[in-house]
Protein backbone atom coordinates (compact mmCIF):
# COMPACT_ATOMS: atom_id res chain seq x y z
CA UNK A 1 0.00 0.00 0.00
CA UNK A 2 1.16 3.39 -0.72
CA UNK A 3 2.14 5.76 1.96
CA UNK A 4 0.58 8.75 1.43
CA UNK A 5 1.30 11.98 3.63
CA UNK A 6 -0.52 15.25 3.28
CA UNK A 7 1.95 18.22 3.72
CA UNK A 8 -0.32 21.46 4.66
CA UNK A 9 2.58 24.35 5.42
CA UNK A 10 2.57 27.82 3.78
CA UNK A 11 6.12 27.97 3.65
CA UNK A 12 7.82 27.44 -0.01
CA UNK A 13 11.32 26.09 1.01
CA UNK A 14 10.03 24.05 4.13
CA UNK A 15 7.83 22.62 1.10
CA UNK A 16 10.65 21.85 -0.69
CA UNK A 17 12.76 20.10 1.64
CA UNK A 18 10.30 17.98 3.69
CA UNK A 19 8.58 16.67 0.27
CA UNK A 20 12.42 15.98 -1.00
CA UNK A 21 13.06 13.86 2.99
CA UNK A 22 10.09 12.48 2.57
CA UNK A 23 9.54 11.01 -0.78
CA UNK A 24 13.44 9.86 -0.42
CA UNK A 25 11.89 7.44 2.49
CA UNK A 26 9.10 6.45 0.40
CA UNK A 27 6.21 8.11 0.80
CA UNK A 28 4.23 9.88 -1.67
CA UNK A 29 3.77 13.59 -0.76
CA UNK A 30 0.88 16.12 -1.33
CA UNK A 31 0.99 20.04 -0.33
CA UNK A 32 -1.41 22.45 0.06
CA UNK A 33 -0.83 25.55 1.59
CA UNK A 34 -3.76 27.74 2.14
CA UNK A 35 -5.74 26.58 5.91
CA UNK A 36 -9.21 28.16 4.45
CA UNK A 37 -9.95 24.53 2.64
CA UNK A 38 -7.66 22.90 4.33
CA UNK A 39 -10.35 19.94 5.91
CA UNK A 40 -11.61 19.74 2.32
CA UNK A 41 -7.94 18.91 1.21
CA UNK A 42 -7.77 16.31 3.09
CA UNK A 43 -10.72 14.54 2.65
CA UNK A 44 -10.24 14.94 -0.98
CA UNK A 45 -6.64 13.51 -0.61
CA UNK A 46 -7.14 10.84 2.12
CA UNK A 47 -3.71 11.07 3.14
CA UNK A 48 -2.59 8.39 5.88
CA UNK A 49 -0.79 11.45 7.38
CA UNK A 50 -0.96 15.10 7.99
CA UNK A 51 1.77 17.45 8.75
CA UNK A 52 0.02 20.72 9.69
CA UNK A 53 1.32 23.66 10.40
CA UNK A 54 -0.06 25.94 13.11
CA UNK A 55 0.23 29.06 11.92
CA UNK A 56 -1.67 29.68 7.95
CA UNK A 57 -2.98 31.67 6.47
CA UNK A 58 -6.96 31.49 6.37
CA UNK A 59 -7.87 29.13 8.89
CA UNK A 60 -4.97 28.16 11.61
CA UNK A 61 -3.78 24.95 12.08
CA UNK A 62 -5.23 24.08 15.43
CA UNK A 63 -9.34 25.03 13.95
CA UNK A 64 -8.23 22.44 11.13
CA UNK A 65 -7.52 19.99 13.41
CA UNK A 66 -10.72 20.40 15.60
CA UNK A 67 -12.72 19.91 12.40
CA UNK A 68 -11.05 16.61 11.54
CA UNK A 69 -11.43 15.16 14.83
CA UNK A 70 -14.87 16.13 14.84
CA UNK A 71 -15.53 13.89 11.12
CA UNK A 72 -15.95 10.34 11.49
CA UNK A 73 -13.69 9.69 8.43
CA UNK A 74 -10.83 11.78 9.85
CA UNK A 75 -11.27 11.90 13.80
CA UNK A 76 -7.98 8.89 13.68
CA UNK A 77 -5.88 10.10 10.97
CA UNK A 78 -2.40 10.99 12.14
CA UNK A 79 -1.36 14.45 12.49
CA UNK A 80 2.42 15.46 13.04
CA UNK A 81 2.20 19.60 14.03
CA UNK A 82 4.49 21.79 13.29
CA UNK A 83 4.80 25.60 14.99
CA UNK A 84 7.24 28.25 15.78
CA UNK A 85 5.58 28.73 19.00
CA UNK A 86 6.21 26.57 21.35
CA UNK A 87 4.46 28.20 23.89
CA UNK A 88 3.35 25.61 26.41
CA UNK A 89 -0.05 27.03 26.09
CA UNK A 90 -0.18 26.07 22.35
CA UNK A 91 0.97 22.52 22.94
CA UNK A 92 -1.64 21.76 25.56
CA UNK A 93 -4.32 23.98 23.26
CA UNK A 94 -2.81 20.77 20.36
CA UNK A 95 -3.00 18.14 22.70
CA UNK A 96 -6.33 18.96 23.85
CA UNK A 97 -7.27 19.12 20.19
CA UNK A 98 -6.36 15.68 19.56
CA UNK A 99 -2.66 16.03 17.84
CA UNK A 100 -0.71 13.16 17.34
CA UNK A 101 2.83 14.64 17.90
CA UNK A 102 3.48 18.25 18.14
CA UNK A 103 6.96 19.48 16.91
CA UNK A 104 8.56 22.85 17.14
CA UNK A 105 10.74 24.89 14.36
CA UNK A 106 13.70 24.67 13.89
CA UNK A 107 13.24 20.86 13.63
CA UNK A 108 15.93 18.61 12.68
CA UNK A 109 15.13 16.36 9.30
CA UNK A 110 15.68 13.29 11.24
CA UNK A 111 13.23 14.28 14.08
CA UNK A 112 10.69 15.04 11.03
CA UNK A 113 11.38 11.43 9.78
CA UNK A 114 11.68 9.70 13.00
CA UNK A 115 8.21 11.45 13.64
CA UNK A 116 6.13 10.35 10.58
CA UNK A 117 7.74 6.81 10.42
CA UNK A 118 6.61 6.49 14.57
CA UNK A 119 2.85 7.89 13.73
CA UNK A 120 2.29 5.49 10.62
CA UNK A 121 3.74 2.61 12.91
CA UNK A 122 1.52 3.02 15.66
CA UNK A 123 -1.78 3.76 13.09
CA UNK A 124 -1.06 0.65 11.96
CA UNK A 125 -0.89 -1.36 15.22
CA UNK A 126 -4.22 0.46 16.06
CA UNK B 1 -38.78 68.51 39.76
CA UNK B 2 -36.58 71.42 39.97
CA UNK B 3 -33.40 71.94 41.02
CA UNK B 4 -34.27 72.76 44.65
CA UNK B 5 -35.14 69.16 45.59
CA UNK B 6 -31.41 68.85 45.86
CA UNK B 7 -31.01 71.27 48.91
CA UNK B 8 -32.51 69.57 51.45
CA UNK B 9 -30.16 66.60 51.31
CA UNK B 10 -26.92 68.99 51.18
CA UNK B 11 -29.08 71.06 54.16
CA UNK B 12 -28.92 67.47 56.06
CA UNK B 13 -25.53 66.78 55.57
CA UNK B 14 -24.31 69.70 56.41
CA UNK B 15 -26.15 70.00 59.79
CA UNK B 16 -25.14 67.08 60.49
CA UNK B 17 -21.62 67.79 59.71
CA UNK B 18 -22.36 70.85 61.76
CA UNK B 19 -23.54 68.73 64.95
CA UNK B 20 -27.08 69.93 65.29
CA UNK B 21 -30.09 68.64 65.82
CA UNK B 22 -32.83 69.07 63.23
CA UNK B 23 -34.95 71.05 66.22
CA UNK B 24 -31.85 73.35 66.94
CA UNK B 25 -31.26 74.99 62.96
CA UNK B 26 -35.11 75.25 62.76
CA UNK B 27 -35.26 77.04 65.94
CA UNK B 28 -32.52 79.46 64.91
CA UNK B 29 -33.95 80.10 61.36
CA UNK B 30 -37.29 80.47 63.11
CA UNK B 31 -39.23 77.70 61.40
CA UNK B 32 -40.79 74.27 63.08
CA UNK B 33 -39.09 71.16 62.93
CA UNK B 34 -41.60 69.43 60.77
CA UNK B 35 -41.35 71.93 58.13
CA UNK B 36 -37.25 71.26 58.41
CA UNK B 37 -37.61 68.08 58.29
CA UNK B 38 -39.51 67.77 54.88
CA UNK B 39 -37.02 70.60 53.36
CA UNK B 40 -34.46 68.18 54.20
CA UNK B 41 -35.97 65.24 52.74
CA UNK B 42 -36.50 67.57 49.64
CA UNK B 43 -40.41 67.21 50.11
CA UNK B 44 -40.67 71.12 50.17
CA UNK B 45 -39.04 73.34 47.90
CA UNK B 46 -37.03 76.67 50.05
CA UNK B 47 -35.63 79.36 48.78
CA UNK B 48 -34.93 83.67 49.46
CA UNK B 49 -34.73 84.61 53.10
CA UNK B 50 -35.10 81.02 54.74
CA UNK B 51 -32.23 79.46 52.43
CA UNK B 52 -29.88 82.89 53.42
CA UNK B 53 -30.63 82.32 57.19
CA UNK B 54 -29.75 78.42 57.20
CA UNK B 55 -26.75 78.79 55.16
CA UNK B 56 -26.10 81.60 58.04
CA UNK B 57 -26.44 79.56 60.60
CA UNK B 58 -24.73 76.43 59.21
CA UNK B 59 -21.73 78.76 58.44
CA UNK B 60 -21.64 77.63 54.37
CA UNK B 61 -22.52 79.77 51.46
CA UNK B 62 -26.01 79.96 50.13
CA UNK B 63 -24.46 78.81 46.53
CA UNK B 64 -22.93 75.19 48.70
CA UNK B 65 -26.54 74.62 49.53
CA UNK B 66 -28.18 75.13 46.28
CA UNK B 67 -25.51 73.99 44.03
CA UNK B 68 -22.05 71.95 44.21
CA UNK B 69 -21.13 68.28 43.92
CA UNK B 70 -24.61 67.37 43.37
CA UNK B 71 -24.27 68.98 39.71
CA UNK B 72 -21.62 66.64 38.89
CA UNK B 73 -23.50 63.57 40.46
CA UNK B 74 -26.16 64.18 38.06
CA UNK B 75 -24.32 64.09 35.59
CA UNK B 76 -22.25 61.04 35.99
CA UNK B 77 -26.03 59.87 36.56
CA UNK B 78 -27.22 60.70 32.98
CA UNK B 79 -23.75 59.43 31.46
CA UNK B 80 -24.47 56.08 32.84
CA UNK B 81 -28.44 56.28 32.19
CA UNK B 82 -26.92 57.32 28.54
CA UNK B 83 -24.57 54.38 28.81
CA UNK B 84 -27.37 51.76 30.22
CA UNK B 85 -28.03 49.21 27.28
CA UNK B 86 -31.27 47.59 26.86
CA UNK B 87 -32.57 49.98 30.17
CA UNK B 88 -34.30 52.97 29.74
CA UNK B 89 -33.48 55.49 32.91
CA UNK B 90 -35.85 57.99 33.78
CA UNK B 91 -33.59 60.56 32.87
CA UNK B 92 -35.42 62.97 33.31
CA UNK B 93 -35.46 62.55 37.51
CA UNK B 94 -31.99 62.12 37.79
CA UNK B 95 -31.68 65.13 40.18
CA UNK B 96 -34.54 63.82 41.97
CA UNK B 97 -32.84 60.40 42.86
CA UNK B 98 -29.67 62.15 43.52
CA UNK B 99 -31.52 64.51 46.15
CA UNK B 100 -34.09 61.62 47.89
CA UNK B 101 -31.49 58.50 47.86
CA UNK B 102 -28.29 60.58 47.60
CA UNK B 103 -26.08 57.34 48.96
CA UNK B 104 -27.28 55.21 46.05
CA UNK B 105 -26.84 57.75 44.07
CA UNK B 106 -23.48 57.76 44.84
CA UNK B 107 -23.07 53.99 44.79
CA UNK B 108 -24.56 53.80 41.07
CA UNK B 109 -22.44 56.89 39.84
CA UNK B 110 -19.60 55.55 41.68
CA UNK B 111 -20.10 52.15 40.02
CA UNK B 112 -20.16 54.19 36.60
CA UNK B 113 -17.25 55.84 37.33
CA UNK B 114 -15.31 52.81 38.25
CA UNK B 115 -16.34 50.73 35.19
CA UNK B 116 -15.59 54.12 33.12
CA UNK B 117 -11.89 53.45 34.64
CA UNK B 118 -11.64 49.84 34.33
CA UNK B 119 -13.02 50.10 30.64
CA UNK B 120 -10.18 52.85 29.82
CA UNK B 121 -8.07 50.26 31.57
CA UNK B 122 -9.03 47.34 29.18
CA UNK B 123 -8.46 49.49 25.94
CA UNK B 124 -4.91 50.85 27.05
CA UNK B 125 -3.85 46.78 27.71
CA UNK B 126 -5.86 45.82 24.65
CA UNK B 127 -3.57 48.10 22.54
CA UNK B 128 -0.43 46.73 24.42
CA UNK B 129 -1.52 43.45 23.63
CA UNK B 130 -1.51 44.66 19.81
CA UNK B 131 2.14 44.79 19.97
CA UNK B 132 2.67 41.15 21.20
CA UNK B 133 1.09 39.44 17.86
CA UNK B 134 3.72 41.93 16.06
CA UNK B 135 6.56 40.31 17.71
CA UNK B 136 4.65 36.68 17.57
CA UNK B 137 4.84 37.45 13.76
CA UNK B 138 8.49 38.42 13.55
CA UNK B 139 9.57 35.34 15.55
CA UNK B 140 7.56 33.13 13.85
CA UNK B 141 9.51 34.31 10.41
CA UNK B 142 13.14 34.21 12.28
CA UNK B 143 12.25 30.67 13.03
CA UNK B 144 10.53 29.64 10.09
CA UNK B 145 13.46 30.76 7.62
CA UNK B 146 15.52 29.19 10.48
CA UNK B 147 13.78 25.90 9.68
CA UNK B 148 14.43 26.28 5.78
CA UNK B 149 17.70 26.84 6.39
CA UNK B 150 18.08 24.08 8.51
CA UNK B 151 16.24 21.12 6.96
CA UNK B 152 17.72 22.03 3.24
CA UNK B 153 21.63 22.66 4.68
CA UNK B 154 20.75 19.09 6.39
CA UNK B 155 19.58 17.86 2.91
CA UNK B 156 23.39 19.08 1.11
CA UNK B 157 25.21 17.73 4.05
CA UNK B 158 23.60 14.66 4.34
CA UNK B 159 22.51 13.33 0.77
CA UNK B 160 25.47 11.23 -0.88
CA UNK B 161 24.16 11.67 -4.10
CA UNK B 162 22.17 14.80 -4.90
CA UNK B 163 21.14 14.92 -8.46
CA UNK B 164 22.56 18.49 -10.02
CA UNK B 165 18.81 20.00 -10.13
CA UNK B 166 17.81 19.28 -6.60
CA UNK B 167 21.20 21.10 -5.59
CA UNK B 168 21.18 23.70 -7.64
CA UNK B 169 17.47 24.32 -6.42
CA UNK B 170 18.55 23.81 -2.88
CA UNK B 171 21.65 26.11 -3.08
CA UNK B 172 19.44 29.06 -4.71
CA UNK B 173 16.80 28.23 -1.21
CA UNK B 174 19.63 28.72 0.88
CA UNK B 175 20.63 31.95 -0.86
CA UNK B 176 16.99 33.09 -0.57
CA UNK B 177 16.00 31.52 2.98
CA UNK B 178 19.63 33.69 4.48
CA UNK B 179 18.62 36.66 3.02
CA UNK B 180 15.92 36.13 4.46
CA UNK B 181 16.70 35.55 7.93
CA UNK B 182 18.79 38.31 7.64
CA UNK B 183 16.09 40.74 6.64
CA UNK B 184 13.58 39.31 9.78
CA UNK B 185 15.93 39.85 12.38
CA UNK B 186 17.50 43.13 11.62
CA UNK B 187 13.45 43.69 11.30
CA UNK B 188 13.19 41.79 15.02
CA UNK B 189 15.77 43.87 16.42
CA UNK B 190 14.80 47.34 15.08
CA UNK B 191 10.82 45.93 16.80
CA UNK B 192 13.09 45.39 20.16
CA UNK B 193 14.92 48.83 20.00
CA UNK B 194 11.07 50.82 19.37
CA UNK B 195 10.00 48.80 22.52
CA UNK B 196 11.99 50.81 24.37
CA UNK B 197 11.21 54.01 22.84
CA UNK B 198 9.08 56.46 24.46
CA UNK B 199 5.77 55.43 22.40
CA UNK B 200 5.09 52.13 22.34
CA UNK B 201 4.72 50.85 25.56
CA UNK B 202 2.31 53.49 26.18
CA UNK B 203 -0.60 52.45 28.88
CA UNK B 204 2.23 51.44 31.57
CA UNK B 205 2.62 54.85 34.34
CA UNK B 206 6.38 53.66 34.69
CA UNK B 207 7.08 54.13 31.00
CA UNK B 208 5.03 57.35 30.41
CA UNK B 209 7.22 58.80 33.41
CA UNK B 210 10.07 57.20 32.06
CA UNK B 211 9.44 59.04 28.51
CA UNK B 212 8.76 62.28 30.37
CA UNK B 213 11.61 62.26 31.98
CA UNK B 214 13.99 60.97 29.11
CA UNK B 215 12.57 64.24 26.89
CA UNK B 216 14.05 66.58 29.20
CA UNK B 217 17.27 65.01 29.32
CA UNK B 218 16.83 63.84 33.43
CA UNK B 219 17.27 67.45 33.73
CA UNK B 220 14.78 70.05 34.59
CA UNK B 221 15.81 73.54 33.86
CA UNK B 222 13.09 75.36 34.61
CA UNK B 223 12.37 73.67 37.99
CA UNK B 224 16.15 74.96 38.98
CA UNK B 225 15.86 78.27 38.29
CA UNK B 226 12.21 78.50 40.07
CA UNK B 227 10.11 79.28 36.54
CA UNK B 228 7.65 76.27 36.74
CA UNK B 229 6.98 74.24 39.47
CA UNK B 230 5.91 70.07 39.33
CA UNK B 231 2.60 70.50 38.53
CA UNK B 232 2.79 72.94 36.05
CA UNK B 233 5.44 70.46 33.90
CA UNK B 234 3.05 67.51 34.86
CA UNK B 235 0.00 69.59 33.66
CA UNK B 236 2.04 70.30 30.35
CA UNK B 237 3.88 66.74 29.59
CA UNK B 238 2.25 65.03 26.54
CA UNK B 239 3.96 61.99 27.40
CA UNK B 240 1.51 61.38 30.56
CA UNK B 241 -1.47 60.46 29.75
CA UNK B 242 -2.87 58.71 32.55
CA UNK B 243 -3.90 59.83 36.13
CA UNK B 244 -1.60 57.10 37.76
CA UNK B 245 1.84 58.22 35.63
CA UNK B 246 0.79 61.77 36.49
CA UNK B 247 0.94 60.83 40.50
CA UNK B 248 4.11 59.32 39.70
CA UNK B 249 5.63 61.96 37.81
CA UNK B 250 4.78 64.32 40.75
CA UNK B 251 6.45 61.90 43.60
CA UNK B 252 9.67 62.12 40.81
CA UNK B 253 9.68 65.78 40.63
CA UNK B 254 8.77 66.56 43.71
CA UNK B 255 12.11 64.31 44.75
CA UNK B 256 13.96 65.99 42.39
CA UNK B 257 12.92 69.80 44.26
CA UNK B 258 13.97 68.33 47.40
CA UNK B 259 17.32 67.08 45.92
CA UNK B 260 17.63 70.78 44.09
CA UNK B 261 16.63 72.64 46.81
CA UNK B 262 19.39 70.27 49.59
CA UNK B 263 21.87 70.74 46.58
CA UNK B 264 21.73 73.89 44.65
CA UNK B 265 22.76 73.47 41.19
CA UNK B 266 25.44 76.32 41.18
CA UNK B 267 27.05 75.02 44.70
CA UNK B 268 26.69 71.51 43.55
CA UNK B 269 28.24 72.55 40.24
CA UNK B 270 31.12 74.07 42.15
CA UNK B 271 31.56 71.00 44.81
CA UNK B 272 31.62 68.42 41.82
CA UNK B 273 34.85 69.93 40.93
CA UNK B 274 36.24 69.88 44.30
CA UNK B 275 35.40 66.84 44.96
CA UNK B 276 36.08 65.12 41.56
CA UNK B 277 32.50 64.35 41.68
CA UNK B 278 33.17 61.79 45.00
CA UNK B 279 29.49 60.83 46.07
CA UNK B 280 30.83 60.49 49.78
CA UNK B 281 32.31 63.02 49.71
CA UNK B 282 28.94 65.87 48.46
CA UNK B 283 27.26 64.15 51.00
CA UNK B 284 29.19 65.53 53.40
CA UNK B 285 29.39 68.97 51.97
CA UNK B 286 25.60 69.13 51.64
CA UNK B 287 24.46 67.20 54.73
CA UNK B 288 22.32 64.95 52.87
CA UNK B 289 22.14 60.98 51.90
CA UNK B 290 23.84 59.07 49.55
CA UNK B 291 21.00 58.20 47.58
CA UNK B 292 20.14 61.89 47.15
CA UNK B 293 23.65 62.39 45.70
CA UNK B 294 23.13 59.24 43.51
CA UNK B 295 19.75 61.22 42.40
CA UNK B 296 21.20 64.81 42.10
CA UNK B 297 24.13 63.38 40.02
CA UNK B 298 22.27 61.31 37.67
CA UNK B 299 19.69 64.62 37.47
CA UNK B 300 23.24 67.03 35.88
CA UNK B 301 23.07 68.36 32.46
CA UNK B 302 24.78 67.76 29.90
CA UNK B 303 28.94 68.17 29.59
CA UNK B 304 28.59 68.16 33.67
CA UNK B 305 30.02 65.14 35.52
CA UNK B 306 27.43 62.42 36.36
CA UNK B 307 24.90 63.65 33.42
CA UNK B 308 25.98 60.41 31.60
CA UNK B 309 25.49 58.27 34.63
CA UNK B 310 22.82 55.84 35.16
CA UNK B 311 20.24 55.43 37.99
CA UNK B 312 18.62 52.49 38.88
CA UNK B 313 16.20 52.26 42.20
CA UNK B 314 13.96 49.04 43.56
CA UNK B 315 12.22 48.70 46.37
CA UNK B 316 12.23 46.26 48.90
CA UNK B 317 10.69 43.28 47.07
CA UNK B 318 13.29 43.97 44.13
CA UNK B 319 10.83 45.72 42.03
CA UNK B 320 12.56 48.99 39.86
CA UNK B 321 11.23 51.90 40.87
CA UNK B 322 13.03 54.25 38.74
CA UNK B 323 15.35 53.69 35.85
CA UNK B 324 17.53 56.20 33.90
CA UNK B 325 19.35 54.11 31.09
CA UNK B 326 23.29 54.09 30.49
CA UNK B 327 24.12 52.36 27.34
CA UNK B 328 25.93 49.07 27.60
CA UNK B 329 24.20 48.51 30.56
CA UNK B 330 20.85 46.80 29.85
CA UNK B 331 18.16 47.37 32.94
CA UNK B 332 15.16 45.95 32.29
CA UNK B 333 11.89 46.70 34.25
CA UNK B 334 9.29 43.59 34.78
CA UNK B 335 10.58 41.86 37.74
CA UNK B 336 13.21 40.52 35.63
CA UNK B 337 16.64 42.23 36.66
CA UNK B 338 20.03 39.94 37.67
CA UNK B 339 20.36 39.53 41.27
CA UNK B 340 24.25 40.11 41.36
CA UNK B 341 23.77 43.84 40.69
CA UNK B 342 25.49 45.60 43.85
CA UNK B 343 21.64 47.53 44.03
CA UNK B 344 20.33 44.26 44.80
CA UNK B 345 23.67 43.06 47.68
CA UNK B 346 22.61 46.60 49.17
CA UNK B 347 19.32 45.41 50.08
CA UNK B 348 20.92 42.62 52.22
CA UNK B 349 22.89 45.21 54.00
CA UNK B 350 21.05 48.29 54.90
CA UNK B 351 22.92 51.76 55.36
CA UNK B 352 26.11 49.75 54.31
CA UNK B 353 27.44 51.78 51.05
CA UNK B 354 28.24 49.21 48.10
CA UNK B 355 30.72 49.65 45.21
CA UNK B 356 31.60 47.38 42.68
CA UNK B 357 33.32 47.37 39.30
CA UNK B 358 30.88 45.36 36.91
CA UNK B 359 30.75 44.53 33.27
CA UNK B 360 27.36 43.15 31.64
CA UNK B 361 28.25 39.68 30.16
CA UNK B 362 26.86 39.05 26.50
CA UNK B 363 27.39 42.54 26.02
CA UNK B 364 30.18 44.91 25.06
CA UNK B 365 32.22 43.79 27.68
CA UNK B 366 32.24 47.70 29.00
CA UNK B 367 32.96 48.00 32.56
CA UNK B 368 30.88 49.81 34.97
CA UNK B 369 31.73 51.18 38.58
CA UNK B 370 28.44 50.91 40.60
CA UNK B 371 28.13 52.52 43.77
CA UNK B 372 24.55 51.29 45.80
CA UNK B 373 23.40 51.63 49.36
CA UNK B 374 19.68 51.31 50.27
CA UNK B 375 18.08 53.61 52.70
CA UNK B 376 14.80 53.40 55.16
CA UNK B 377 12.30 55.11 53.34
CA UNK B 378 8.93 57.15 55.31
CA UNK B 379 9.18 58.00 58.60
CA UNK B 380 10.63 56.27 61.29
CA UNK B 381 8.09 54.81 63.64
CA UNK B 382 7.55 52.70 66.78
CA UNK B 383 6.94 49.18 66.66
CA UNK B 384 7.17 49.40 62.53
CA UNK B 385 9.75 47.63 60.57
CA UNK B 386 11.72 50.20 58.37
CA UNK B 387 11.19 49.21 54.67
CA UNK B 388 14.06 50.10 52.24
CA UNK B 389 14.89 50.98 48.93
CA UNK B 390 17.85 50.66 47.11
CA UNK B 391 19.72 53.15 44.68
CA UNK B 392 22.36 52.59 42.49
CA UNK B 393 24.48 54.83 40.43
CA UNK B 394 26.00 53.76 37.18
CA UNK B 395 29.34 55.07 36.07
CA UNK B 396 30.86 54.09 33.06
CA UNK B 397 34.24 53.20 32.88
CA UNK B 398 36.77 54.44 30.66
CA UNK B 399 39.95 54.18 28.82
CA UNK B 400 43.05 52.83 31.14
CA UNK B 401 40.42 53.33 34.62
CA UNK B 402 38.87 49.99 32.93
CA UNK B 403 41.80 47.38 33.51
CA UNK B 404 43.58 46.47 36.42
CA UNK B 405 40.48 46.03 39.12
CA UNK B 406 38.79 43.04 39.21
CA UNK B 407 35.41 43.49 37.95
CA UNK B 408 32.46 41.37 38.29
CA UNK B 409 30.48 40.35 35.77
CA UNK B 410 26.62 40.34 36.08
CA UNK B 411 23.87 39.51 33.99
CA UNK B 412 20.62 42.13 32.90
CA UNK B 413 18.13 39.30 33.16
CA UNK B 414 18.62 35.14 33.06
CA UNK B 415 16.21 35.06 29.61
CA UNK B 416 19.14 36.72 27.97
CA UNK B 417 22.70 36.30 29.40
CA UNK B 418 24.51 33.53 29.12
CA UNK B 419 26.52 33.11 31.93
CA UNK B 420 27.47 29.65 33.00
CA UNK B 421 27.34 27.66 36.34
CA UNK B 422 25.71 31.17 37.62
CA UNK B 423 24.03 30.56 41.25
CA UNK B 424 21.41 33.11 40.93
CA UNK B 425 20.10 31.52 37.64
CA UNK B 426 16.12 31.49 37.41
CA UNK B 427 15.37 30.34 34.40
CA UNK B 428 17.85 28.84 31.58
CA UNK B 429 18.81 31.55 28.90
CA UNK B 430 16.69 31.73 25.57
CA UNK B 431 20.50 32.23 23.54
CA UNK B 432 22.13 29.13 24.87
CA UNK B 433 19.43 26.75 24.52
CA UNK B 434 16.33 28.51 22.09
CA UNK B 435 18.74 29.47 19.69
Amino acid sequence: MDRHVLLIEDEPNIIEAIRFLLTRDGWSVDTHSDGADAVEAIRDAGPDLVILDLMLPGKSGLEILRDLRALPETEKLPVLMLTARGQSRDREMAERAGVSRFMTKPFSNAEVLTAVRDLLAQASQS
Amino acid sequence: MARDTLTGGRIRERRLIAGLKQADLARQVGISASYLNLIEHNRRRIGGKLLLDIAHVLGVEPSMLTQGAEAALIETLREAAADAVAVAAEVDRADEFAGRFPGWAEVLAGGHRRIASLERTVETLSDRLTHDPQLAASLHEVLSTATAIRSTASILAETGELEAEWRDRFHRNLNEESRRLAESSKALVAYLDESGGDDSRRGVPQEEVEAFILARGHHFATLETGQDEPNDLVRDAAQLTSPAARTIARDVLSAYCKDMRAMPLAAFLDALRETDANPLALAGIFNVDLAAVFRRLAAMPPGVPGSDAGLVVCDASGSIVFRKQIEGFALPRFGESCPLWPMFTALSRPMAPIRRRVSQTGRSAMVFDCMAIAQPIGTAEFEADPLFQSTMLILPVKGEDATGKPVQPVGSSCRVCTRAGCHARREPSILSEGF
